[in-house]
């Protein structure tokens, strides 16, 4: 593999990322499934990097989620986004940064199609005025959560404590990077890197020392995708899917798995315990499994953050091989310890336990 | 095992390494013609059979040509071989004997049969 | 007064405008950009569809110019090109001032450039190829992978960079079918043990022989054929190439390894060609070569009278048809300088 040539395939995809004033929008799940990661995330952009983030209480779903589910239909879901959009205008802001994949994919779609249609634009603002009596401004920049990690790697890696480098061997760490389908997919343009070798997560790894693995189902879709496996029955391809992937990325011994959708380490993680019930198998070393992580996690890892305080207890294929692998210092008794509620912001004590 | 109320979806690709092509081997030594198919459909076109059942010669070639052997017994007993394919068939295959070739190499050895 | 015609483009059109130019009686300046005269002609060893070496027909497009006066520019771009009364005066890029009674553009084409195609990784994995990588392999006599081995199994995708809304070229390329089945039967004659496989839209062997030849193909030299367009190539941990692609006619998906993979590149306008055109103020087509102004009876002819048109810059056409069109080109610059103009 020639790196040369990837590199400059990245260096034809770049895009325009705000550098402060985000407002941020949630995503649904992330937080059942992931609840560190949005914190992490927010301490590291307001504490570690001193930038302003802005969140309203008054943000809602985007609906993304009912739409790809053909349960929204296309208008309600603009209207939904429009109003997301007045709110932010309100509070003064024009960078919004959705911390999910597919709200991110859906207001690019949003805008692009508003962007060729101006009539439907117009209808939705009339929508919105009715409904809730809101006007809105489009958002100026819309750059995923994952960019601007992406955009502040090295300020991240000059404040790290960790490396991404197995210290028994010396060696990085092979790292599996699996971008959602909702950011590269649908508008290449849009992706940092595109959509054949997409950068953003690529570039984050690189910068905290570990190594890119590009295996032969890179670009294959986790499953995830709402509308097939809402249904029981239909999990089966959902599942297939992901088992492509891992079938796939064997041979090649990774250490782990950096996502930046919150579906997808949802499925990576919690299919390798399915997969190991109904067939036995397991894909990673040693009969474990290759566990898998979100970026917000990634970061806090290497900046020292305690593995607990991020939610990887929560993980259904047990993270500390690679904790030890990189030496990352944490108290295994400590993970499951429910007199003390884990949290970013402090230790509190649970009432009334 | 289903124990989530799902199983896991096989592929449906064709794994051009794994299949066993030694039906198509022996075919192509004993037909040269054979390797003239451009699967253009002529001969499915004006089967007897295809009218009627899904049997489809040129489906058949190509699975043959693939390695795809289990699908292909499972059809040969629809042939009427009555000949109609070889006349139409552009490249001057002769499809008839594609047939009774497959035919013998089952009866021969299981080796081809999955 | 002896008239002047210059030829942009010393390729195969070039020359043989240039030859034909010369015997007919004109004095004749000839252009060309490279160091050398012959265009993509010097990079193809053997030609379909008999397989002939190209270097016979280099000969001969030399012998036509050779010794007859013919003033050779090489190394040389043009500045300006403009019309004034029933004269064009061209300038060089090093300053030279030229004045022509007619003018022939001959300035073919270039090959798509298969690294836009970053779903093949061109550039990125290490064994995939062009259609024109590959050629320079015949020459050498020389056909291996990166690391020194002999490839057991090759792919070839046709319709890389045409007939292809992506990159923007709608058109299809003509000769790249033809290519893929003599390059596939070369491949099998250097490498006996070798088993060759075409990715296929369309088989077009639209051109004399060329049926023949898918024929030899299939039948003496047992490539196989599959329909369908390679969606994508990934690199596996042996470093073979996994291709994604339908066998349409079986109806399913296929999965295969393959050592090598070798692009056909289409053919797409000049570089050279679109400089000729803004400063000349030359149109071209939506296929962005230039556009003759009769597709039937007049398609060496442009927009701007005395100027005219040979080979390839037109449309993508094979080296016979190429030489066909130069002489065609020729005859009506002669009709055109008889009538007193010029």
């Amino acid at each position: 593999m020639k790196l040369e040539g990837k590199k400059a395939i990245w260096n034809d995809y770049q895009k325009e990322i705000a550098d402060d004033n985000y407002y941020y929008v949630r995503s649904c799940v992330r937080q059942n499934f992931f609840p560190g990661s949005e914190t992490a995330f927010l301490k590291i952009m307001r504490e570690e990097l001193n930038k302003d983030v802005y969140e309203h209480p008054c943000h809602t779903s985007c609906s993304g989620i009912g739409y790809h589910s053909d349960i929204v239909p296309v208008e309600t879901t603009m209207t939904i986004v429009a109003r997301q959009f007045a709110i932010m205008t309100e509070a003064g802001y024009e960078n919004l940064m959705p911390s999910c994949i597919t709200s991110f994919g859906l207001y690019t779609e949003i805008l692009d199609t508003w962007h060729h249609f101006p009539e439907v634009e117009e209808k939705i603002r009339r929508q919105l005025k009715k409904a809730t009596g809101r006007e809105f401004e489009k958002p100026k920049n819309l750059a995923h959560a994952s960019d601007v990690i992406y955009k502040f790697r090295k300020e991240i890696a000059a404040k790290a404590k960790y490396k991404l480098i197995n210290k028994n061997t010396g060696e990085p760490l092979k790292v599996v990077d699996h971008i959602g389908c909702h950011y590269a997919k649908m508008f290449p343009s849009k992706g940092v890197g595109g959509a054949e070798y997409p950068y953003v997560l690529a570039g984050m790894i690189e910068e905290w020392g570990g190594r890119i693995i590009d295996y032969p189902e890179r670009r294959h879709c986790c499953g995830f995708g709402f509308r097939q496996y809402l249904v029981q029955a239909n999990r089966g391809f959902s599942i297939a899917c992901s088992k492509e992937k891992f079938e796939s990325m064997m041979p090649y011994k990774p250490d782990m798995i950096i996502t930046n959708c919150p579906g997808c380490p949802m499925f990576l993680d919690r299919w390798q315990y399915v997969i190991k019930e109904m067939e036995g198998k397991r894909y990673g070393q040693n009969g474990e499994g290759i566990p898998v992580f979100t970026y917000e996690e990634v970061a806090g890892l290497v900046l020292g953050y305690d593995p607990w305080d991020l939610g990887l207890q929560m993980h259904q294929t047990d993270c500390e091989p690679v904790l030890d692998k990189i030496g990352i210092e944490y108290s295994p008794e400590d993970k499951y310890n429910l007199e003390v509620v884990p949290s970013l912001s402090g230790r509190h004590k649970l009432i009334n336990v | 095992m289903n124990k989530f109320g799902f199983i896991i979806t096989a592929g449906r690709q064709i794994d051009y390494e794994s299949n066993n092509r030694g039906l198509a081997e022996y075919i192509f030594e004993n037909e040269p013609s054979f390797r003239l198919c451009i699967e253009c459909g002529g001969c499915s076109a004006t089967c007897t059979t295809a009218n009627f059942t899904g049997f489809s010669l040129r489906e058949l070639n190509i699975l043959i040509k693939r390695g795809e052997n289990d699908q292909v017994r499972r059809n040969l007993k629809k042939c009427m071989l009555c000949g109609k394919c070889t006349l139409v068939c552009p490249r001057g295959v002769n499809t008839r004997n594609i047939i009774v070739l497959a035919k013998k190499a089952f009866l021969k050895s299981d080796e081809y049969a999955i | 007064m002896t008239k002047h015609v210059v030829v942009i483009g010393g390729g195969v059109a070039g020359l043989e405008v240039a030859g034909q130019l010369s015997k007919a009686g004109i004095e004749v300046s000839l252009i060309e950009k490279e160091a050398n005269t012959g265009g993509h002609l010097n990079k193809w060893y053997r030609l379909f569809p008999d397989r002939r070496y190209g270097s016979e027909v280099k000969e001969y497009l030399d012998r036509m110019t050779h010794k007859r006066g013919i003033k050779l520019l090489i190394n040389t771009t043009i500045e300006r090109f403009k019309r004034s009364n029933s004269l064009f005066s061209i300038t060089t890029n090093d300053g030279k001032e030229l004045s022509a009674d007619a003018v022939i553009v001959a300035t073919g084409f270039d090959l798509f450039k298969s690294a836009r195609k970053e779903e093949y990784g061109y550039g990125i994995y290490d064994n995939v190829i062009t259609s024109a990588d590959l050629e320079e392999m015949f020459r050498k006599e020389h056909i291996t992978l990166t690391n020194g081995t002999v490839p057991e199994t090759i792919g070839i995708i046709h319709c890389v960079g045409s007939r292809d809304e992506k990159v923007g070229n709608f058109y299809c390329s003509k000769l790249c079918c033809v290519t893929a089945v003599k390059q596939a039967i070369e491949i099998r004659e250097y490498l006996p043990l070798s088993k060759v496989f075409c990715f296929y839209m369309d088989m077009r062997m639209g051109g004399a022989h060329y049926e023949e030849l898918y024929r030899e193909a299939q039948e003496k030299w047992g490539v196989s054929f599959i329909r369908g367009k390679v969606s994508e190539a990934s690199e596996t941990i042996e470093n073979k190439l996994l291709i994604k692609v339908e066998d349409t006619l079986a109806g399913r998906p296929l999965k295969m390894k393959l050592d090598m993979l070798v692009l056909m590149a289409g053919m797409e306008m000049s570089d050279g060609g679109k400089q000729i055109a803004g400063i000349g103020g030359l149109k071209t087509g939506e296929n962005r070569f230039f556009a003759s102004t009769d597709k039937h009876i007049g398609s060496n002819r442009s927009n701007i009278e005395g100027v005219f048109y040979a080979g390839t810059c037109t449309a993508p056409m094979n080296i016979t048809e190429t030489i066909s069109h130069a002489r065609a080109a020729v005859l009506e610059v002669i009709d055109y300088l008889k009538d007193g103009k010029g």
